[in-house]
């Protein structure tokens, strides 16, 4: 049982330590390769995707790099992908589709980039045409929150079978900051509204987004990522077998109605 | 007319106050009726607002077609009479508890003659029948919360099971904050509803209307076969300010405008508000559907 306050693990997501999936790649599939481009503009270091073993199945891993130095930072833009970088995982996804792998996205954004490029290519339809695809695509998905699930940057990978989230991980329609500004017009009453938002995972599992979490060591995954990868494989592999021998037809409606259900109203 | 009936007419208005309206509105020295004037945001031309709403609305000096209530559009945009409305009482709750949501929401009925930021239903459009969704920016501005995206996507599956066009008109400032998790779920929801009714064959028309951006661009908005937008409109997806404080630079007056949209292949095309009507008709008959005779 996770007890913490939603700030309190919004600083352990932070830490500079906590694994990213440059760590947890390597340790939860084997022959990973990476697959590069969109195809029609160009290649998001932001998102990383291609094919490798879980166990013993072939799958296809989609996931958001956040870097531990600055570097790596500036490479991977801070884990928050252009539109070419979702337009990549929506290029790999339908790949997976054609080749029957399974499809696991790793989210860890604080959102989709904000610049005049990235409206320019069209950010919004990028977006909007991996929610709409990923909701009929016809192999299993599973997506995982890591640390930061921020809005539509996040939900872009993350329409999916089953979700689930580390224990100190977030989702959030606004980042707290963000919330805090509009809301009372100061920026730094982030901790306030971090808590009024309701984004970690225990909330997120009330509302019927999240369906599993997966419980980091104590502390956080940054004390023991070895431990910490151990979980996230287990639970995939047991969430992969599961979905590939529901029926295709069944799968579709199923993921449907996962979201089609949810929303809170009187009529 | 010159600056002294211009003169006149803002003292007979301030005069004439005295019946009617019981609204305490708080009076200083410079302040111009609200009814009076119409101050465009793009050009920052200022009409006379009789003018301005003669014009359909739209600035008679740059073209930006302003913002309208769900009635204008409707009525500039269905055949009279014909609209038939769908889910008029879904009201929103408040999923995360958020503080003095409900009065906000109950304070926007009242204005707005609607329960929630979009009105649906079914209508013709000179005979043509299609599932029709209006926006409207003055409800919350439009932002997509549990019953925004229930809406549209009854509206959509709606379209499917009858095999009927959709149009929707777009307009939102994105998700609803103050549904937290809840609203970011109904671009998935929405987006979802859409593709089922684009593998179904269905057509739909998305016409962006000022200003759309957010999470409705990153959804339901940008999905359309056919993508219309108004003259001068705001469309995109992050917000003006945000990126502007992310680039630390000014942008182009035109950025995210609906013919820099257009520029960058986004908007199939831009139709002038008098002209709608026509082009979607014109749009409906392309694709094979019947024209229904009045009365029918």
């Amino acid at each position: 049982m996770n007890n913490l306050s939603a700030w309190e693990r919004m600083e352990i997501v932070h830490n500079k330590n906590r694994p990213t999936v440059n760590d947890y790649i390597p340790a939860i599939f084997t022959r990973f390769m990476e697959f590069h481009g969109d195809r029609l503009f160009g290649d998001d270091a932001a998102i990383i995707g291609g094919i490798g073993f879980l166990s013993d199945v072939p799958v296809t891993v989609i996931a958001q790099v956040k870097g531990k130095t600055l570097d790596e930072n500036r490479r991977t833009n801070f884990s928050m992908p252009h539109p070419e970088g979702y337009r990549k995982a929506l290029r790999l996804a339908k790949q997976a589709e054609k080749f029957h792998r399974p499809v696991i996205c790793l989210v860890d954004t604080p959102g989709a980039y904000c610049g005049i490029e990235a409206e320019k290519r069209g950010q919004g339809e990028a977006i909007a045409k991996n929610l709409a695809e990923f909701m009929t695509l016809k192999t299993p998905v599973v997506s995982v929150v890591l640390g930061e699930g921020g809005s539509g940057g996040a939900l872009a990978l993350a329409v999916c079978d089953e979700l689930a989230m580390l224990s100190n991980a977030t989702y959030s329609v606004i980042s707290p900051r963000g919330a805090a500004s509009i809301l009372w017009k100061d920026g730094t009453k982030e901790k306030e509204a971090a808590e009024l938002l309701k984004i970690t995972a225990e909330d997120l599992m009330r509302f019927g987004v999240c369906d599993k979490i997966i419980n980091e060591p104590d502390g956080g995954a940054q004390t023991n990522p070895e431990q910490a990868a151990d979980s996230i494989y287990e639970y995939l592999v047991d969430a992969v077998s599961r979905l590939k021998t529901v029926p295709m037809e069944q799968l579709m409606e199923n993921r449907y109605n996962k979201f089609r259900k949810i929303g809170m109203f009187t009529e | 007319m010159d600056i002294e009936e211009l003169f006149k007419v803002v003292k007979a208005r301030f005069t004439d106050d005295s019946h009617g309206s019981s609204e305490k509105k708080e009076k200083t020295d410079v302040e111009i009726p609200q009814d009076l004037l119409f101050k465009c945001p793009r050009c920052s031309g200022v009409f006379y607002n009789d003018e301005f709403v003669n014009n359909k609305k739209v600035c008679p000096k740059c073209n930006y077609h302003a913002r309208l209530t769900w009635q204008e559009r409707l009525e500039m945009t269905a055949d009279e009479g014909s609209f038939i409305p769908l889910d008029e009482n879904l009201r929103s709750l408040n999923p995360i508890c958020f503080p003095r949501y409900e009065e906000k929401v109950r304070k926007c009925i009242d204005e707005c003659e609607t329960n929630e930021a979009i009105v649906t239903g079914e209508c013709t459009i000179r005979g043509y029948r299609c599932v029709i969704g209006i926006m409207d920016s003055h409800f919350m501005m439009a932002s997509m919360g549990s019953v925004v995206g229930e809406k549209i996507t009854r509206a959509f599956e709606y379209a499917t099971k009858k095999k009927l066009p959709v149009i929707m008109f777009t307009a939102s400032g994105g998700a609803r904050m103050q549904e937290g998790i809840v609203s970011l779920m109904q671009m998935a929801k929405t987006s979802g509803a859409v593709k089922l009714h684009s593998d179904a064959g269905g057509l739909y028309i998305a016409v962006m209307t000022d200003p759309t951006t957010g999470g409705v661009t990153a959804s339901f908005a940008s999905l359309g076969d056919i993508t219309i937008a108004e003259p001068k409109v705001l469309i995109g997806f992050a917000g003006r300010r945000v990126i502007q404080d992310t680039i630390r630079q000014r942008l182009p007056d035109d950025f995210q405008s609906a013919e820099f949209q257009q520029e960058c292949g986004f908007v199939d095309m831009i139709v002038e508000r008098g002209m709608m009507r026509k082009r979607l008709s014109n749009i409906l008959k392309l694709h094979g559907f019947p024209k229904e005779e009045k009365g029918k």
